[in-house]
């Protein structure tokens, strides 16, 4: 009555998406207002995961797989290749049914989906705009306003063959946020971006956070690198191998047992470092000495003012990352 | 020059020309220029076997590229072999089995050739209503069809996540296919019915800021051709499909050479609202 049970009973013939994506025309939405089918409380979850398990090709790809997400929490999650990360990712979606356990959702819940890097052939034209709207028709005006809150204001009529990596993320979510979720799923999100336009999308995710109270599921393989503003890191590797803070997944034996203590002792949580600024494309870029003072940093960044290139652009944490890196290859 | 079987050449080559340009926008887009051959190549099979039932040629065709569609889908769903493969393989088959039909039947009205090069000069009045007709069918199929299809061309997964059934407007896609190679089969010939997929949304490309822009310009330049490939065709007494193509050839062309423009977009070193 409160939630809606996705499990074995769901329509399968049909897009499973049926119900947790926007379906066809209509975009489901989280209700901005409890309604009698959800009489959501804050701490009511988003999407609950109990003991769920996937199987595919004779073998075991998620095991018993416990995973809640609040409303306006980023959960990430961390594990190697072929550790059933995207799987997850599916499950939570509703783009695959779990052979095991049960899936909830809170009943209307709109997820915004950016999917893992794709190429898009160079024979087919396509617009940012029109990127946008590519799977519902959307209104220009709010089509430039989630441009605007990804920081590619100026980019509708730009082809997308013209982005960088990371542009193209950023309009794949902004893609996402038309449909006004309250979960955002990230996977990937920043596989082929170059560390300063990494740094600069999970600054943006984390700003989404802060300025729409959207909850965000990040899913990376990449281990050496957490963002600071996660709440709780899901380590998988077909099992949740351990869940919790960034610092006490990173001190969990468990972690490091799977990953080996090397890697497990270079995860670094990224920590903001507020005197400068991020192009769209990542260049980095020199903030006023008053802004960097004033502590008000997302609002300059959102503004864009500075504009100039800065002098400075090593930073301590790519340094730190990059040594890494070139020890573990 | 212009006489009543001119008129009807041309009517008969724009009816088909404006349907597969958007149609062939598709092909170049998911790299299924084999489908087109597979499509044509099964044509023989499906003209030998109308000769033998004895219905309408059109039908024949329509009816085993319809059959190969959810053939090749069914196959392509099992996954192990490339679509491109799989595509090739269905082609010549298909093709194999038509010749093997047409030798074995020796049926005394079926004129390979004409299936190959198409004979434009015979269409007839009632040719040219089927071919507006069938036409109008496929380009309503096409716009029913079109977000989810083209959502999956861009990334499968995303229109899955967003409930866009995307086998569903394939099988769709496939099903006006087949109705196009049948409808066109006598006009221009099969072979040549790939030319008119591929090579207008090609030249178009070029032009296209969107993926309905390039649609209705390959439309537009497939017309085009046929004007021209007829004119040509009329003036120096060629045959008119192959006039047709290299018409359309000279267009792609053309798309090649450098404008003086440019590209006028550089993202980041436009300054943003002041």
């Amino acid at each position: 009555m409160i939630d809606t049970p996705i499990n074995a009973d769901a329509p399968s013939a049909k897009a499973p998406s049926a119900r947790a994506p926007s379906g066809s025309d209509k975009p489901l939405r989280a209700p901005a207002h409890p309604t009698k089918e959800a009489p959501a409380t804050t701490r009511e979850p988003l999407v609950r995961l109990s003991r769920v398990g996937v199987f595919g090709g004779g073998r075991s790809i998620l095991e018993a797989v416990d995973l809640a997400i609040e409303p306006g929490e980023i959960v990430s999650i961390v594990g190697p290749n072929g550790a059933g990360k995207t799987t997850l990712a599916r499950v939570v979606l509703g783009l695959i049914k779990p052979d095991e356990g049960e899936v909830v959702r809170r009943a209307g819940l709109a997820i915004g989906y950016v999917p893992q890097r794709f190429v898009i052939d160079p024979m087919l034209p396509l617009t940012v705009r029109r990127l946008l709207t590519l799977t519902r028709p959307s209104p220009q005006k709010a089509v430039e306003r989630a441009l605007g809150r990804v920081g590619l204001d100026a980019a509708a009529e730009v082809p997308v063959s013209a982005l960088s990596g990371g542009e193209l993320q950023r309009a794949l979510i902004a893609r996402a946020l038309l449909a006004e979720p309250a979960l955002l799923v990230l996977d990937e999100p920043v596989q082929g971006v170059d560390l300063a336009g990494q740094i600069a999308l999970y600054r943006l995710i984390a700003e989404l956070r802060e300025s729409l109270g959207t909850a965000v599921l990040l899913i990376s393989h990449d281990l050496h690198v957490v963002m600071a503003e996660t709440d709780r890191v899901l380590c998988l590797a077909g099992h949740v191998c351990c869940a919790g803070t960034p610092e006490s997944v990173c001190d969990n034996p468990e972690f490091a047992r799977l990953f080996g203590a090397d890697v497990a002792g270079a995860l670094a949580v990224y920590s903001h470092r507020h005197d400068h600024t991020h192009e769209p494309d990542g260049r980095i870029v020199a903030k006023p000495a008053s802004a960097t003072e004033s502590g008000d940093e997302s609002k300059e960044e959102r503004t864009g003012k500075a504009r100039e290139e800065g002098a400075r652009t090593t930073e301590d944490h790519i340094v730190a990352r990059k040594e890494e890196r070139g020890r573990h290859g | 020059m212009v006489d009543e079987s001119f008129l009807r050449m041309l009517a008969a080559g724009l009816g088909v020309a404006l349907v597969a340009g958007p149609m062939g926008c598709f092909l170049v887009w998911r790299r299924m220029a084999y489908f087109g051959a597979m499509m044509s190549h099964s044509a023989l099979l499906g003209w030998t076997l109308a000769g033998l039932l004895r219905i309408e040629p059109m039908l024949g065709v329509f009816a085993v590229g319809a059959g190969a569609a959810p053939l090749l889908l069914a196959l392509e769903r099992r996954g192990g072999l490339a679509s491109d493969t799989l595509l090739a393989i269905l082609a010549h088959g298909a093709l194999a089995l038509g010749l093997l039909a047409t030798a074995i039947l020796a049926l005394p009205e079926s004129n390979p050739h004409a299936l190959i090069v198409g004979d434009m000069g015979a269409a007839s009045a009632a040719d040219i209503a089927a071919i507006y007709l069938v036409g109008a069918a496929i380009i309503a199929a096409l716009v029913l069809v079109w977000r989810p299809l083209l959502a999956s061309t861009v990334s499968d997964e995303l229109a899955r996540a967003e409930g866009l059934a995307p086998d569903k407007s394939r099988l769709v896609y496939m099903l006006a296919m087949a109705g196009l190679v049948a409808m066109a089969m006598k006009i221009v010939g099969v072979l040549l019915i790939v030319s008119l997929l591929m090579i207008p949304p090609a030249a178009a490309r070029r032009f296209a800021r969107t993926p309905e822009e390039m649609a209705l310009g390959a439309a537009g330049i497939g017309a085009l051709s046929v004007i021209c490939g007829l004119i040509a065709a009329r003036m120096w007494d060629l045959p008119s499909g192959p006039a047709i193509v290299i018409a359309a050839l000279v267009f792609f062309a053309a798309g090649l050479l450098p404008t003086p423009m440019g590209r006028p977009w550089n993202l980041g070193r436009a300054p943003k609202n002041g």
